[in-house]
């Protein structure tokens, strides 16, 4: 194996993942909805759908992260105010243009006021079309929001079955939960490497290959991530005199490649984040073998991560980022995130007392999914990157 | 009696109702009562009061400084100790007002919180504000009572199970904890009971506007009449007393032929009947109203006035089912709507009161009302045939409210109905 040669398998990768990025017609759910009449697809939005529900009714699920910096925006800007944040915008465009008419149904998640008012913008943009607003538990008692959210996933369980004609028996979610296992285990791999070696798995590279598990079948994201997985230790890369950091924020309005780009030149290897947080936001294997839907309940009141939008009842998240900044053994946090975006920016004062308190150094900046200029984040993560490397401090 | 002296006692009543109250705020902690911040949409008032706690209203402390002039100085501290410029203003003003040494609105001291009660109702701020607050009350326990949104245009007996169990195995195992009293059934009952006398002459009161000429204005005089009932008088016997004063008054204008009362007096000729959609701006408030009153203009219906209950479409508070009908009302507050009901409902209220036209006041905190407010603009246009309007300010942020801009604004809108109507 020459490093050569394993370099351009992971090119090859890449730009296949590099692709699907740039689909922002859905091309390739087309395609796959091409080879067979009875085929679905049911577009989420940010953050976390239960997916395994949707592919055991026989369903693609296919993530909707916005248009980013790759769509020309010609009537999303008229169905919203100058203060909302941008992601609502190339989603309606999206809707508008006939992007989205590859999707069967939409499920919208509750993490914000945003995206819960554009679930009913969608019943009426898009009428006749499956719009469901996933209503996620924010009581995580079992008996309480545990078992109102399993209300919630049979409702989408018939609703998608109903679309599909076929019925999610407990069979077949324990089945698509042992592939969506198999896919948390390669995301956890990767992760864990890029924590541990950042140099050998870039951020952008790392991005496009969570973004592309929003379009592909599961098993074909587990089989890319797992070929990356093999090829990248190899590939002859070298670490950079780069400082270690972790960003909050993202996670739902996606910063552009670019701006990925530029935090890596100003001289940060990104070792955790909240990109595609939805990919991982439980981030251990559930039960195979139990009641699939109660293993689905768990996964989310018990074990999904914390994020802006969840609640925060056990009022430890400041700690547990101080925590795992620890852990990761980041140097420093990034708070980075939409212009608008109130979840991210009302949390934000709370993480930034917790880092200040355990004197981790952080910076600030906001951005939106199709910024252009990067100078100044260029100029601000680089100064903070190199006052890290000069005093260990920002 | 006049007309004038009716509502000056009703007008005077709510005052003594509200300094009374910030009274009992200011000697809370010295007369031993415990404290319970919570939240208008989906307030549990008299299960609050069940357990002789006291309520206090963020966002009510927040408008009532935004029409002293005092949020700006807040907003601006908020904004200095690393709160964003582009999040709600009325987070900001409270975070602010507690930094300033949490005076309220009258003046008086607020007691520290016992509880944040999360009733988490139409709006995802509501969750991360008493996130912060906690935070400032250095870790006061907060009870999460979250309430699902209708999505799907309706309640589901899913839904209400799920609030309903939430209210019985957390909420009340938690106030009874922390007011060392046992949970009273039958005081819920007759505190709700009296709730839904209230509620009648409330609807009575707002849906007189139905009437030519409108005896209310059912937006700014609306957010004094929806006072009460929306905070913490809900169930007492002084909320009863007060709308059926107010209900008597108005009974009064209308058999004298009178407009709205302005802050300068009897409206005179109505010109144009209007359905406002949004809340109003506070740190400019009488100056928006003139800018209505002063054309003739009339607001007929408002949907902000639906923000702490939705009486007018038959929701009544039913002692006969105390924690399902509490349930039930926290799902059913306008901002808790689906975009389309939200749609529907205003159409409606076109048609019912025989409207000109639609105007949008699309404030920049709240993205519950506004995120979608284009649309429904649109739609309700091509519904009824009628101009809409659209301004756009903030709540408490005084840095948006352009009154040149908004009165031009308000003045070509008004010279669009005349000329539709011209055409018509
Ligand atoms: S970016 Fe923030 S405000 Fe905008 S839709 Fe996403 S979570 Fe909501
Ligand atoms: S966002 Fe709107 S509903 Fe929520 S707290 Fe602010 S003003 Fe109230």
């Amino acid at each position: 194996m020459s490093t050569a040669t394993e370099q351009s398998k992971v090119d090859a990768l890449v730009s296949r993942a590099q692709a699907l990025y740039e689909d922002v017609s859905f091309e390739s759910v087309r395609r796959w909805k091409g080879q067979s009449e009875c085929r679905k697809a049911i577009g989420f939005l940010p953050i976390y759908a239960p997916r395994e529900v949707i592919h055991a009714a026989g369903a693609l699920p296919v993530g909707i992260l916005g248009g980013g910096d790759q769509l020309e925006i010609v009537r999303g800007d008229s169905f919203f105010q100058s203060y909302i944040c941008h992601l609502p915008r190339s989603v309606v465009e999206m809707a508008v243009s006939g992007r989205l008419d590859a999707m069967d149904g939409f499920l919208f998640p509750s993490i914000c006021d945003v995206i819960r008012n554009l679930s009913g913008m969608f019943q009426m943009l898009l009428a006749g079309k499956y719009v469901h607003y996933l209503d996620l538990p924010q009581n995580f008692d079992s008996e309480l929001g545990g078992e109102f959210y399993r209300t919630e996933l049979h409702a989408i369980a018939d609703a998608v079955g109903a679309l599909t004609g076929t019925r999610v028996t407990d069979s077949r979610l324990r089945g698509s939960i042992a592939l969506y296992n198999q896919n948390r285990r390669a995301i956890q791999e990767l992760l864990q490497l890029r924590t541990e070696q950042p140099w050998l798995v870039p951020t952008t590279e790392y991005y496009l290959l969570l973004r592309a598990g929003y379009l592909l079948p599961v098993d074909q994201h587990t089989a890319l991530i797992d070929e990356y997985l093999q090829a990248v230790p190899h590939a002859g890369r070298r670490p950079l005199d780069n400082i270690r950091v972790l960003i909050r924020g993202a996670f739902c309005e996606q910063p552009p490649l670019a701006l990925l780009r530029t935090l890596e030149r100003a001289g940060c290897y990104v070792v955790d984040d909240d990109f595609v947080l939805g990919s991982r936001f439980i981030p251990r294997q559930l039960d195979e073998t139990g009641d699939p839907w109660t293993a689905l309940v768990e996964g989310f009141t018990r074990h999904s991560v914390s994020t802006a939008s969840k609640y925060d009842e056990a009022n430890t998240k400041g700690e547990d980022l101080v925590s795992l900044v620890r852990a990761v053994r980041a140097d420093g946090v990034l708070l980075m995130a939409p212009s608008f975006c109130d979840p991210a920016l009302l949390d934000q004062p709370m993480l930034q007392s917790a880092l200040d308190k355990a004197g981790i150094p952080f910076t600030s900046f906001k951005y939106s999914e199709d910024t252009g200029q990067f100078q100044v984040i260029r100029e601000q993560a680089g100064t903070f990157a190199d006052a890290i490397k000069l005093w260990g401090k920002a | 009696m006049t007309a004038q002296a009716i509502k000056d006692q009703s007008q005077e009543r709510q005052k003594q109702m509200l300094s009374d109250y910030f009274d009992s705020l200011a000697h809370a902690k010295e007369n031993g009562r415990k404290v319970v911040y919570t939240f208008v949409p989906g307030n549990l008032t008299e299960l609050i009061a069940n357990f002789d706690l006291l309520p206090v209203l963020p966002e009510i402390n927040a408008l009532q400084n935004g029409m002293r002039g005092r949020t700006g100085d807040f907003i601006h501290a908020a904004e200095k100790s690393g709160h964003s410029e582009d999040v709600c203003t009325y987070v900001k003003a409270d975070i602010g007002m507690l930094k300033a040494g949490n005076m309220g609105p009258t003046g008086q001291p607020l007691p520290k919180p016992d509880m944040l009660l999360l009733s988490y109702t139409g709006c995802f701020t509501f969750l991360k504000w008493f996130e912060l607050l906690r935070k400032e009350y250095a870790d006061c326990p907060v009870v999460m009572l979250h309430v699902p949104y209708q999505g799907d245009g309706h309640v589901t007996p899913q839904m209400r199970k799920y609030v309903a169990d939430q209210i019985r195995d957390k909420v009340i195992p938690a106030l009874e904890k922390l007011s060392g009293r046992k949970f009273d059934p039958d005081k819920l009952k007759r505190d709700l009971k009296r709730s839904s006398v209230a509620e009648d002459d409330l609807v009575w009161v707002l849906e007189s506007a139905r009437h030519k000429p409108s005896p209310i204005d059912a937006y700014f005089g609306g957010v004094y009449y929806i006072g009460p009932i929306f905070t913490a008088f809900r169930g007492t016997q002084d909320a009863v007393d007060y709308y059926q004063l107010l209900r008597s008054e108005i009974e009064e204008r209308i058999r004298l032929g009178l407009g709205p009362v302005t802050p300068e007096g009897n409206l005179g000729e109505e010109k144009y009947r209007i359905v406002t959609e949004g809340p109003p701006n506070w740190t400019s408030f009488r100056e928006f109203w003139r800018m209505f009153y002063s054309e003739g203009a009339v607001v007929v219906a408002s949907t902000y006035t639906k923000v702490g209950g939705l009486y007018d479409r038959g929701f009544r508070h039913d002692p006969a089912n105390p924690i399902e009908t509490l349930a039930d009302y926290c799902m059913g507050c306008y901002t808790n709507l689906s975009l389309p009901e939200r749609i529907n409902l205003i159409e409606s209220y076109m048609n019912e009161y025989q409207a000109d036209g639609l105007l949008i006041n699309s404030v920049k905190s709240c993205n519950s009302f506004s995120a979608g407010q284009l649309l429904i603009l649109r739609e309700i246009e091509k519904r009824t045939g009628k101009p809409g309007g659209f301004i756009e300010s903030d709540l408490v942020d005084p840095r948006y409210f352009s009154a040149a801009n908004i009165k031009n604004r308000l003045e070509s809108y008004f010279q669009m109905i005349e000329a539709r109507r011209g055409r018509a």
